[in-house]
């Protein structure tokens, strides 16, 4: 702001949005909902939780049985697309978890449409891989959890 | 300030005029009146938004089903019933070919006919729909969970099965009739011996309450007249099936005259609960004969056909109880039964009036052995016994009525063009509206049931002419829609349709959405060449059988390189969609395969067959839209000739699997 009339012009251009705004809403009862982006800057990855269901996560000591139904369950749905170590349809997998959120992963597991949609970090990936999306493989929560168990072990490798 | 005044000046009225573009939808004006403006808003279905009803019909001489929304009329699927369909593989692909096997073997088309929907109470419960095939006498069941034919049952001794699929008014049964008669068992005779030799099989087809499987119960073995419609008692007459016939004469030859003889034909009422009663004490024979039993597994996705070799029969002139003849003018075609189940509508065919008939009188007249005669030891009960009222120079050419639940009937008139509505008790004619042109059935959604939901009717034209804008000597065939919720109908909307709309049925989308299936989960795929992972993707040679376990998911094959093929070989390619997503199909098809591709759903295994003739490396590829790099779903096969030895390899990205 450099003086007052400039904030007074200001003003009046967002009276003048708004009402226009809701003009439109009122007549026309049109409701385009627009995804806002909530996640945080793409450089702060370790805190964006993503977009979905998931909104905390509270990872307890291993538990080696869901580990091994998380595996199980990762490679029926998912390898077509993701190995280990090695990029291929999509990122590997080695390593994730120590470059985003727990609650992250699983959102981007239950909810990709929106993700690559909304989220910057995952913006960022669909645009890498080519515009391949990522499938909803139509998991339960459950089931996401137990992947993510999985996940847990897979540490990062030099290979990558 | 002067700028931001200006851009806030475009603003406003960039908004206003946003206003005016959104909101003027409503006031339609096409320069046709305001009527048409009217009519226009009512089958208006928004962009997005869902119709309100189904509607099921038959694709006459196309042997499928076409499932059109009311009241756009917009068509959202051919459902493939009794003829092949290469778009979706159906009886190209192994594991639908055995759909249509029958007692003939293979046969890829027919002509379907007269779908009706399960019913539970005698309300429309929204589980299947049951359709006939006319030339090679079948039923099939689609199931209105998945929209794909389930199940298909041939039936014996019967021949232009046209007076079927009813359903009764628990599903207990689907009744099918015989519109030709013909020597029972098959036999080498004179055809001049048709009259008093020749039988009508009336078949009950059993329908399991939870699973829908059908099993031919029994056959009625009924004079050789032809039998051209049937519907179920329902309520009060429920436990009866009412059978239209015409042909009493027992002609074989030049029907159009010889078959227009007597003055009267018959409504045959069965009573299938004392049919039920025979059965059980016996009073039937076994008859030795050959058909098809065809049953599609969702798990397994593969279908298999049995043959049968025995079928239970009834001879209702040895059966006193089973089967009375109601007269009825003029080779009647309709046979329909009021909501109620009291008035049993017969539609003669050539008559001047429509002929009502009373159940409760009908039974007073069985009870007070009212007969005019008997046929084939059958009583022929006497016309005004049974005679609830006519209506009245209706129209000319009376084929079909449906009920709206409020009283009052709508009947299609085929040589005079119309529809006409008028009220049950009173037979006074209360509307009439033109169609465009030759209109056969009608259909009104829930219209053949206790519970009719008397909002549209759905008139099913025989000829189109000028209608559309034409496409040489063949045109389509039309459906036109009215409005039945006032007074008077009016004509809503004209639509085109598949092969011959020639019967329909309908009901509100609410009971069939929230039922639908939306993938097939990988896990419970029990498919014999399924495979569930790339990791298990797999070629496997067994002799000249090669088996190719295959997997797709956007957008790779896996695998997608595979060498040590020879031509003389037989390759079976299993593929998997490994997608768990809604509405993520994919498609395969491969050069010079002489079958269709296939259309995968989402965790569905489909097979196909290639057999190449020619040394080369030869490549497929996904047929279906699926991704922005559905162009890169691609793979190559290499085929070498028969001394070659080349190992069998198949790999993906350079890798084995």
């Amino acid at each position: 702001m450099k003086n007052q009339k400039n904030n007074f012009t200001n003003i009046f251009l967002f009276i003048v949005l708004v009402t226009c705004s809701s003009l439109l809403l009122m007549f026309c009862g049109e409701n385009h909902s627009s995804e806002s982006n909530t996640a945080s800057d793409a450089a702060n990855t370790q805190k964006d939780i993503g977009i979905g269901p998931i909104k905390e996560v509270k990872l307890a000591a291993l538990d080696e049985a869901l580990v091994q139904k998380g595996k199980e369950i990762f490679e029926v749905k998912c390898t077509a697309c993701h190995k280990i170590d090695k990029k291929y349809i999509g990122p590997a997998m080695a390593g994730i978890l120590e470059r985003r959120t727990p609650e992250w992963t699983m959102n981007m597991i239950l909810n990709p449409e929106k993700m690559v949609k909304s989220d910057s970090i995952a913006m960022k990936l669909f645009e890498e891989y080519s515009y391949v999306p990522m499938a909803n493989q139509s998991l339960t929560e459950e089931e996401a959890r137990s992947i993510l168990e999985y996940f847990r072990i897979l540490k990062s490798s030099p290979n990558q | 300030m002067k700028n931001y005044k200006t851009i806030a000046m475009i603003v406003v009225a960039t908004s206003i005029l946003l206003i005016i573009a959104n909101c003027n939808q409503n006031a339609t004006t096409t320069g046709s009146g305001a009527l048409t403006g009217s009519a226009a808003q009512k089958v208006f279905v928004p962009p997005g938004e869902h119709d309100e009803f189904y509607a099921f019909m038959s694709g006459g001489f196309s042997g499928q089903l076409a499932v059109h929304g009311l009241p756009s009329g917009r068509l959202f699927k051919v459902v493939p019933v009794f003829s092949v369909d290469a778009e979706k593989a159906y009886g190209f692909n192994e594991e639908t070919k055995p759909m249509l096997e029958t007692s003939y073997g293979f046969i890829p088309w027919d002509d379907s006919h007269h779908p009706d929907l399960s019913q539970t109470n005698g309300v429309i419960d929204g589980r299947w729909c049951f359709i006939n095939a006319n030339n090679t006498p079948r039923i099939a069941r689609i199931s209105l969970k998945t929209f794909e034919t389930e199940e298909i049952i041939e039936l014996p001794n019967s021949a232009g099965n046209h007076s079927s699929a009813f359903v009764t008014e628990n599903t207990e049964y689907v009744v099918a009739g015989t519109r030709f008669s013909v020597p029972v068992p098959q036999r080498d005779m004179s055809i001049d011996e048709y009259k008093g030799n020749f039988k009508g099989a009336v078949s009950f087809i059993k329908i399991h309450p939870e699973t829908g499987r059908m099993s031919l119960e029994f056959q009625i073995l009924m004079p050789g007249f032809n039998y051209d419609l049937a519907h179920p008692g329902r309520g009060k007459s429920h436990g009866w099936m009412f059978f239209s016939t015409y042909n009493t004469e027992e002609a074989a030859t030049l029907l159009e005259v010889n078959a227009s003889q007597n003055d009267k034909d018959f409504i045959a009422a069965i009573n299938w609960k004392k049919a039920e009663e025979f059965i059980k004490a016996g009073k039937y024979k076994n008859m030795p004969t050959l058909y098809a039993h065809n049953v599609y597994d969702e798990s397994t996705h593969s279908a298999t056909s049995t043959m049968i070799k025995e079928v239970k029969t009834l001879d209702p002139s040895e059966l006193p109880g089973l089967v009375y003849f109601m007269p009825t003018p003029k080779s009647p075609h309709g046979c329909d039964v009021d909501p109620s189940g009291e008035y049993i509508v017969g539609s003669g065919k050539l008559a001047a009036a429509l002929t009502v008939h009373s159940f409760s009188k009908m039974t007073a007249a069985i009870e007070a052995k009212d007969f005019d005669s008997q046929a084939y030891g059958i009583p022929i009960l006497s016309f005004d016994a049974t005679l609830a009222g006519t209506v009245k120079q209706p129209g000319l050419g009376p084929l079909h009525t449906e009920f709206d639940g409020k009283g009052n009937a709508y009947t299609t008139f085929f040589i005079s063009s119309e529809v006409v509505k008028w009220k049950l008790g009173t037979w006074e004619v209360l509307d009439r509206k033109p169609t465009y042109y030759s209109v056969g059935h009608l259909m009104i959604p829930g219209g053949n049931s206790q519970k009719p939901f008397g909002k549209y009717v759905v008139a099913l034209n025989k000829i189109t002419k000028d209608r559309y804008i034409p496409t040489g000597p063949e045109v389509c065939q039309s459906a036109q829609l009215y409005d039945i919720s006032g007074d008077k109908m009016e004509l809503l909307l004209d639509f085109p349709t598949l092969g011959e709309p020639h019967y329909a049925a309908g009901c509100p989308a609410s009971l069939i959405e929230p039922n639908q299936t939306k993938i097939y989960k990988l896990e419970d795929n029990n498919h014999p060449y399924v495979t569930k992972s790339e990791k298990d993707a797999k070629v496997v040679r067994n002799g000249k059988d090669v088996h190719v376990y295959m997997t797709m998911i956007r957008s790779h094959f896996a695998p997608d390189n595979i060498e040590g093929i020879k031509t003389g070989d037989r390759v079976y390619f299993h593929v998997t969609n490994l997608e768990q997503d809604y509405d993520v199909p994919h498609g395969i098809s491969m050069i010079g395969a002489n079958t269709s591709e296939l259309l995968i759903m989402p965790g569905q295994t489909e097979t196909f067959v290639w057999e190449p003739k020619r040394v080369g490396v030869w490549p497929f590829y996904c047929t279906d839209f699926c991704s922005a790099l559905h162009q890169e779903m691609q793979g190559y096969v290499r085929v070498s000739p028969p001394n070659s030895n080349i190992a069998l390899s198949w790999t993906l990205d350079g890798e084995a699997l």
